[in-house]
This record gives structure tokens, sequence and C-alpha cells, in this order.
């Protein structure tokens, strides 16, 4: 492979931050979270993740607080992760999908979140195909929101989630070095996971085709773009594999899956040969033996499976932080 | 002798603190009703080396707890509306189902904490007895909950606070209590620690 | 009409290099006089213009018209008195939705309506192909004499370079410009911010730099082939501005502009708009704000006469802006801030006072072939009296236009009109 691109990080105007915990309101994205923040959710999880281990899994904490799930694209995992999280803090969920609801009939993102703090609301947990939607009801809607994906842009909790599994196993952060591999110009995950990581002092690698990398200034410190998997992979101390989704190759972007997973596939092979001791993640769902083969996948050293029981203690850990001051 | 200004008091000393363990120690071995097997349970923050210290007194008396637990009761707060204090670990090492608990704390005072230790313990499992230890109890209570092993009873006005301070948190032994100038102080043996 | 004589203002003419205390006197819709000191004459107004700049009236090459279909659409009247506010005494608008401009009667059709309700010169802009779909020539001839002043298919640049090349050729018998707005349609599919560091932190498809350029080269190289006279919608990128320079060097007519929101935001607007908060929609604009080097270039095209300045005045309503980025349409409105933003230039240093008052004025009147944009004797009675010092803020909500949302809402910018002339008539006085 020939050389990779080494991206020197452009300046991007900061939005006005908000302070440190208990004074933020919103969950949109890990790129105004401090490191301390982003550390006392991780540790704040860690106590949810007892709260899990209990007979009785509930914690009355958020009695009274109304979370409503607005989901504008189809998840089970994620949908059901949150409700779990808001359920085992006693508080009272409500799930909300596109296809079920009046936004069919033409009702306005903004009307449809007005009637839902109308009717109660405090907490709304929304995925959206559009970037920077839930900015638009955290700014107009009197409730606090948690980003749960908004199109190619910002996944936190997926980010917070992933931070937790790789502290658990490894015990810390800083110093590591992330690769992130697959469609990554598409990839909210890829994004939240780069800004959390570098906050924490890791050093992160994304790589994948050219037509799936971003061009050009990278907003993001620490981090560089590659197209040689061998580069990215060599010394990895954890290898995050991304979804491919299908629609790249109608769009020009890719030539076929085969090829795919011959030039960029996270085979056994590979990663015994190049990072025999990474750690292994994938925020799911997976297309097994596309971008991610199920010996890696079901491996000793996946923790795929942590990710998700890691999820709910995280989700928990962020609505109880949020839930706070009566909304 | 003033301490930290403002009319500050030793009113226990270290030597002080050492007696009042010791009697608190022959007191839970003396009453053993039932013979339910006994699991120390301290409060964050200051409970938790209390609880350790009193399982070392058993011990010496022939009468070592089965275990020793620690227990952060914040998300069973009454006031978790207003505050979001930092979480603690829970770690309680055996199953409580049919065993004789002693929650121990440093001081109590209106008796919310102590409430939502209950809470916490009922949702962990069903006890056979729960009982109270505390090295002072400074009255004031706002519910119906008392000690059942104290180690010195001090009466305060509500302005007063009363500070603990253990070697193995703050460097040294001493219970203090200080009448601040100005408004009434906050319950500060409630708040986050 | 009685004689009208300013006086006591620093008198800019770029046109004719002019700058100094002067009077000027406009009489029977035309300038009479301009001088130092002139004589009192009987029956004449006179408007003090002490302690300002006294300007030919602005001319704009593109605004558009507002959405004739809805109640809470810029009105020809709300155009108008935004116009002159800002001190522009002609616009050339144009449409782009329906009814389309592309047939003799609708440039009649609206001039008669504008001179009917407005107080400013309004000047149609035909479009280039039948009902703007990339196909068909439209009727550029008959467009021409019933008063069209240039002709484009708006923010749809022509998709076939062959129809381009035709719309080139045959615009020689008008005499008059094809405007064509340089954005190749393929590369620049699904975008909707500049591809950079902004759009990959947001998370928003991006609209490459390449796209520009390689619709201008495209442009450039038709005009060259017909001789047509080819006019380039605004510009965003340097590498444009470099293509249109070396152009004009080598002796090709071809003109271009740039906005004025592309002379002072940069993309960073996006990621914190007017209030701070990320994916304003106010910031959504075609074509895109790109980087601080592409906005140095444009400023340096504006100080040496490569491009003019123009509004591209789109007064969208409330709703076509409060939603998801995705949805929102492009646009800003822009009259009222144009002169602001400029001054501001100049008091930052970034701009020469002539520079940016020549893109306004004879700058456009040459590209367009138009008369007005100078103050001799003869020239039409088009004047702008404004106060270069008062800084204010951009407060959307007091504006004249029904047009509210601009990326520039609570910027601080540079200098007031106190009055716009048209054909010898106070249309704005403050």
């Amino acid at each position: 492979m020939t050389q990779s691109v080494v991206a020197v990080p452009a300046p991007v105007a900061p939005r006005p931050t908000a302070p440190a915990w208990p004074g933020r309101r919103h969950v949109l994205d890990l790129d105004d979270f401090t490191p301390a923040e982003i550390t006392h959710v991780l540790d704040t999880a860690a106590s949810m993740k007892e709260v899990l281990a209990r007979p009785i899994k509930q914690v009355p904490a958020l009695r009274g607080t109304t979370v409503v799930t607005l989901f504008y694209e189809a998840s089970t995992r994620t949908r059901v992760s949150f409700e779990l999280a808001a359920k085992r803090l006693g508080a009272d969920v409500v799930n909300v999908t596109a296809s079920a609801s009046s936004v069919v009939k033409g009702e306005s993102l903004l009307d449809t979140a007005d009637t839902l703090r109308a009717l109660g609301a405090d907490i709304l947990v929304m995925r959206h195909s559009a970037a920077g939607a839930p900015y638009l009801v955290a700014q107009r809607v009197a409730c606090r929101v948690i980003n749960a994906g908004d199109g190619w842009h910002a996944h936190p909790t997926q980010a917070l989630l992933d931070l937790y599994t790789v502290r658990e196993r490894l015990g810390r952060i800083a110093g590591l070095r992330l690769a992130i591999v697959g469609d990554v110009l598409h990839s909210r995950v890829a994004r939240s996971a780069v800004w959390g990581f570098t906050k924490l002092g890791a050093r992160v690698t994304l790589c994948g085709p050219p037509t799936l990398l971003p061009t050009g200034p990278l907003p993001w410190p620490a981090t560089e773009v590659t197209h040689d998997l061998e580069r990215a992979l060599a010394g990895a101390d954890v290898v995050m594999g991304l979804r491919l989704q299908r629609e790249r190759q109608q769009a020009a972007l890719l030539p076929s899956e085969r090829e795919y997973v011959r030039l960029y596939g996270l085979t056994a092979e590979r990663l015994a040969r190049l990072c025999p001791d990474a750690l292994v993640l994938h925020p799911g769902p997976m297309n097994e033996g596309v971008e991610i083969m199920p010996a890696v996948a079901h491996g000793p050293r996946s923790a795929i499976a942590d990710q998700v029981t890691n999820g709910v203690a995280v989700r928990m850990a962020l609505l109880y932080l949020l839930g706070g001051e009566g909304a | 002798m003033a301490v930290d200004g403002a009319a500050a008091r030793v009113v226990m000393d270290a030597e002080a603190i050492r007696r009042a363990l010791v009697r608190l120690s022959h007191e839970i071995a003396e009453r053993r009703g039932g013979a339910a097997p006994l699991v120390l349970v301290g409060l964050r923050t200051r409970g938790i080396p209390l609880a350790a210290r009193l399982a070392n007194q058993l011990a010496a008396l022939g009468a070592a707890p089965l275990a020793v637990g620690r227990l952060d009761p914040t998300l069973y707060r009454d006031d978790l509306s207003r505050v979001r204090p930092r979480l603690d670990r829970t770690a309680i090492p055996v199953d409580i189902a049919g065993r004789r608990v002693v929650l121990v704390d440093d001081v109590l005072y209106t008796g919310r904490t102590v409430r939502a230790a209950l809470d916490a313990l009922v949702d962990l499992g069903r006890p056979a007895v729960v009982e109270l230890a505390v090295l002072v109890d400074r009255g004031h209570r706002e519910l119906p909950i008392r000690a059942d092993f104290v180690g010195k009873n001090l009466p305060t006005h509500r302005q007063e606070r009363v500070t603990v301070r253990l070697v193995e948190v703050d460097g040294r032994d001493e219970v203090v209590i200080e009448r601040p100038e100005g408004p009434a102080v906050s319950r500060r043996n409630e708040e986050v620690q | 009409m009685t004689a009208l004589c300013i006086r006591g203002g620093r008198v800019i003419d770029p046109a004719s290099g002019l700058d100094g205390l002067a009077d000027v006197r406009l009489h029977d819709g035309r300038v009479v006089e301009v001088g130092p000191a002139l004589a009192a004459a009987a029956d004449e107004v006179v408007l003090d213009a002490t302690g300002c700049i006294v300007a030919p009236g602005f001319i704009d090459l593109q605004c558009h018209l507002g959405d004739a279909d809805h109640d809470d659409a810029e009105t020809l009247a709300t155009l108008g008195a935004a116009a002159a506010a800002g001190g522009f005494t002609t616009l050339c608008c144009l449409r782009e939705g329906d009814p389309c401009v592309d047939d003799a009667a609708a440039v009649v059709a609206l001039r008669e309506r504008a001179a009917a309700e407005t107080r400013v010169r309004v000047r149609p802009l035909g479009a280039v192909t039948r009902g703007r779909q990339g196909a068909e020539l439209a009727e550029l001839g008959a467009m021409a004499e019933a008063g069209a002043v240039a002709f484009t298919d708006g923010a749809l640049s022509v998709r076939s370079a062959r129809v381009l090349r035709n719309a080139l050729s045959y615009s020689v018998l008008t005499g008059r410009p094809v405007v064509e707005q340089p954005c190749d349609p393929d590369l620049a599919q699904g975008g909707l911010a500049h591809e950079g560091a902004v759009a990959t932190h947001l998370g928003l498809p991006g609209i490459p730099a390449a796209a520009e350029e390689f619709a201008v080269a495209r442009a450039l190289a038709l005009a060259r082939a017909t001789g047509g006279r080819l006019h380039l919608g605004p510009l965003s990128t340097a590498a444009a501005v470099e293509q249109v320079r070396a152009a004009r060097a080598a002796g090709l007519a071809v003109t271009a502009a740039v906005t004025a929101h592309h002379l002072l935001l940069d993309e960073t607007a996006l990621a914190s708009g007017p209030e701070g908060w990320p994916y304003t929609t106010s910031t959504k604009l075609l074509p895109p704000l790109r980087t601080a080097a592409d906005r140095a270039a444009l400023c340096a095209g504006v100080a040496d006469g490569t491009l003019v300045v123009v509004s591209d005045h789109w007064p969208r309503r409330a709703i076509e802006k409060d939603c998801e980025y995705v949805y929102a349409a492009p646009g800003a409105s822009a009259l009222e801030s144009v002169l602001g933003v400029l001054l501001e230039l100049v008091a930052r240093g970034e701009l020469a006072l002539d520079a940016a008052l020549r893109a306004l004025t004879v700058g456009p009147a040459a590209a367009f072939g138009l008369e007005g944009g100078r103050l001799a004797p003869g020239a039409p009675a088009d004047c702008v009296v404004f106060d270069p010092e008062p800084r204010w803020q951009v407060e959307p909500a007091r504006w004249r236009s029904r047009g509210r949302s601009t990326p520039l809402a609570g910027h601080w910018l540079r200098g007031r009109v106190r009055a716009t002339i048209a054909g010898g008539e106070i249309v704005y006085r403050v």
C-alpha cells in the first residue's frame, strides 16, 4: 500500500461549552465534554454496573422522571438499552417510533418534541437520520436531550460505553492506540469515539478505503487517517470494526463487498499477525463475514458482549447525572 | 481549644474515640439476639473505616463478624431532585438474607441517610434483623429512626456543625463541634462527602 | 419634480476617481452638477450630508423575489423597502420557483408590477432555458427586448454543457450576459456544507471545492469558444477567483461576483452560529461558506476588481428555515447587511473603501451594461448617503425585508444608510 495521509488538525470554532457536571443540560456529542466530565460518567457507570449485578436491579433515583425515547430510525438494541436503563432507575418510560406516530402525518420534529414536552417528558432520548436534529430540539424545547445517534454526526453514548469497556478490560485509556476500521466517513460511532478516546489521552488511527475516509483537515487532535490496514493495525491496543452498508456499493464508493473483505476484513490471521493482544470492539449490528470474521467477533479478545452490557450501565449513569434539578 | 477558628471545640479526642469503639464492640457482641451471623455494613464515607475498626475489636473478643461490607445509599436519597452527588461503591461480600446486619455510621442526625440505607438493604436482601451503631448521636431526628449502639450522645444546636475526623480519611482521630458565625449552616452531615 | 441638492458630504465616485467634499445636484431624474460648494438654487430641496459619504446608488446583480404563493413571503414592496434601506437603487431580480420568468410577457409583467409596487429600479433576470429545465433555450431575444438585463437559471447551473454553449452563443445577439452559478450538480450531490474540517466534525455531506472549480473551468472554456458574455454567480473558492483573474488577464470578457456573507464568514459559522449553536440553518448558503483561506482570496478578488459584490438576497420564510439542517432551504436575507459588512471589512483593514464602493457601483454596472453606478453629470439620479462610522448589531427582527434568516444575526457591523435616492426621489430617509 502506498503512503498514508497524516492529517494536521484544523482549528474549529468551539460552541459555548457547558460547565462540568452537574450543570450540563444535554448530551449531544462528546466534543464539548472535558476529560473530567467523561471520567465522571465512567466512574458513575461503575456504580450502576453494581446495581445491575444485584437480584433486584432497581433503584429509585429517577422516580417521578419521565423519559421518552423518540426514534426516527429503527433500532432495537439502543432503544431497549435506554429503556432498561431508565426503568432500572425507576423512571417512567415511553417509546415513540416514527412509523407509529404522528410524524408520518407530516408533523415537524419541533412540533413533535413540543407535544411530548407538554405531555410531561423530562428527558428526550432521540435518534434521527439528520445530523443536528437533537441540537434543534435542545435549543427550542425545554426538555433535556440525549442524542442516541444523529445521521453521520454523533453517538455519544456508544463512545462512552466503548470507553468504559476498554477502561474496564485494559485499566486505562491514556497512551493507548485505537484503530477504527471501516466506513469512517458515514460513521457517527467513529466520530464520537475519536472525541472520547483522544480527550482521555489515546491516539486514534482511522482506516478504510480512501472513498470512505474523511478528506481534508481533521477536526480532532492526535488522529491520523490511512488507507493502509497493515499500518493501522500494527501495534494497536484496541481495534474497532464498523459496519459496512450495502448502499455504499450502489453509490459508486466501493466496487464490491468481496473486495472490501479481501482488503479490509478483520480476520483472525491479520489480527494475530499485527496486534495479537488487541481488544476487539464493534458497535453492532455486525455483518459477520464482511467487516469482521466470526472467529474474531467471538474470540477471546472480543469485548463485544461487554459493550452491550456496559451500555445499560453507561446510559443509567447519564440519565442519573442529567435527571437532577427538577428537569 | 479552637481548631479552625469560629469557636470549635474537641468533644472527643483519639483516646475517647478508641474507648467508645471498644465499648460499642462489647455491646454488639453481648446483644447476640437470635445468634444470626453478624454482618457489619459501613455507610460512606467514614462509616466504612469505623466498621473495619469494630470488626477488629470484635475479632479480639472472639466474636468476629461473618463479613464487613460498604454501602452507598445515594441512589435512595430523598433529595435527588436537588443534588447529584458522586456515587461511591457498594460492596457486601455475602448474602444478607437471614443475617444480622449492623449498619455503622459516624454521625446520626436527621436519620435520612439511615432511612436511605435501609431501603438499599431491603433491595439487597432480607436480613433477619437490622441494627444501627453510630459514633455520635447529635439529636434532631426528622424520621422515626433510632440507634441501637451509640458511642457518645452529643446534644447540639441546629446551627452547630459536628465534624468527625478519622485517621484513615483525615489523618487524625477527633470529633469537633463548631458554631460558625453567620446564618444557620446547612445539614453538613447529610450532604455529599 | 423639484431639484434636490445633497450638500456637504464626502463624495466618492469610483468611476471617475472623485473623492472629496462636494455637493451633488439632481434634477429631472439625472445628476446635474457635482462640485464643491455649489451655489444655491431656488426651489431646491437640500439634503444635509455633513459627516456622511455620498456615493452612487448601489446596484445588485442578483436578488431573489419572494415566493408568490405565500402570505408571509417577501413582496415587491417589502423587497424594494429593504433595498432602499440597504442603499440599493437598482435590483436585478430572479425567481427560482414558479412562475418562471422565461418569456417576454413574464418579463414585462414583472417590470410593470415592480414599477407600481417599488420605488427602486427593478431589472428582471430571464431564464436561460425554458422552465429552467436545462433542455431548450428560452426566448432570449424577446426577453432582452422586453427589458431582461441578463439570463440565468439560478441555483440550477445549466446541466448540459452543450446547452450552456448554445446559450452563450445565442445570447451574443442580445448583447446581454449569461449568468451561470458554477456548481457541478454531480460533485455537489447531497452536499450541505463545504467539504472540510467542519463538515467532517458535524457529519454533514460535503460540497467539494472541486465542484465549483470544475464548473468555472467548463463555463470559461465555453465562453472562450463562443464569444458569449459570461457572468459567474457568487463564487466561494480561492481557485475560482484565480481562474477568473487569469481569464480576464488573458482578455476574456468575463465577470464574476461574491456575496458579502462570503467575505466576512467562513465554515466555522456552521459549527458555532449566531447563538453559539451548531447547525444553525441561517448558515446554510449556496455556495457554502468555505475556509478562511478562501475568504481571504475572495476579499483579494474584490480588492483588485476581479469580483463585484452582490447581495444574493433570498428572503426565506420562517417555516423554510425552522427545521433540520438537511431540510432547511438555503439562502439568507441580505440587502440590509451588505454595506455594513463591507464597511466592517474596511474598518478591519481587509478592504479599501474605494474598492468596496467600486464593487457595488461601477463594477456591477459595467458587468451588466447598466446605466448608473456613477455620479457624473448626466448619470441617473441614484445616490446613497451613508455614515460610515456607527457600529451596530444585526437584529433581523427589525428589518424591512420579510426574510429574517441571516447568518449575521447578532454580529456587529459598521455604517448606516442615512438616505437613498432613486430617480431623483428620496426612497429612504433616516
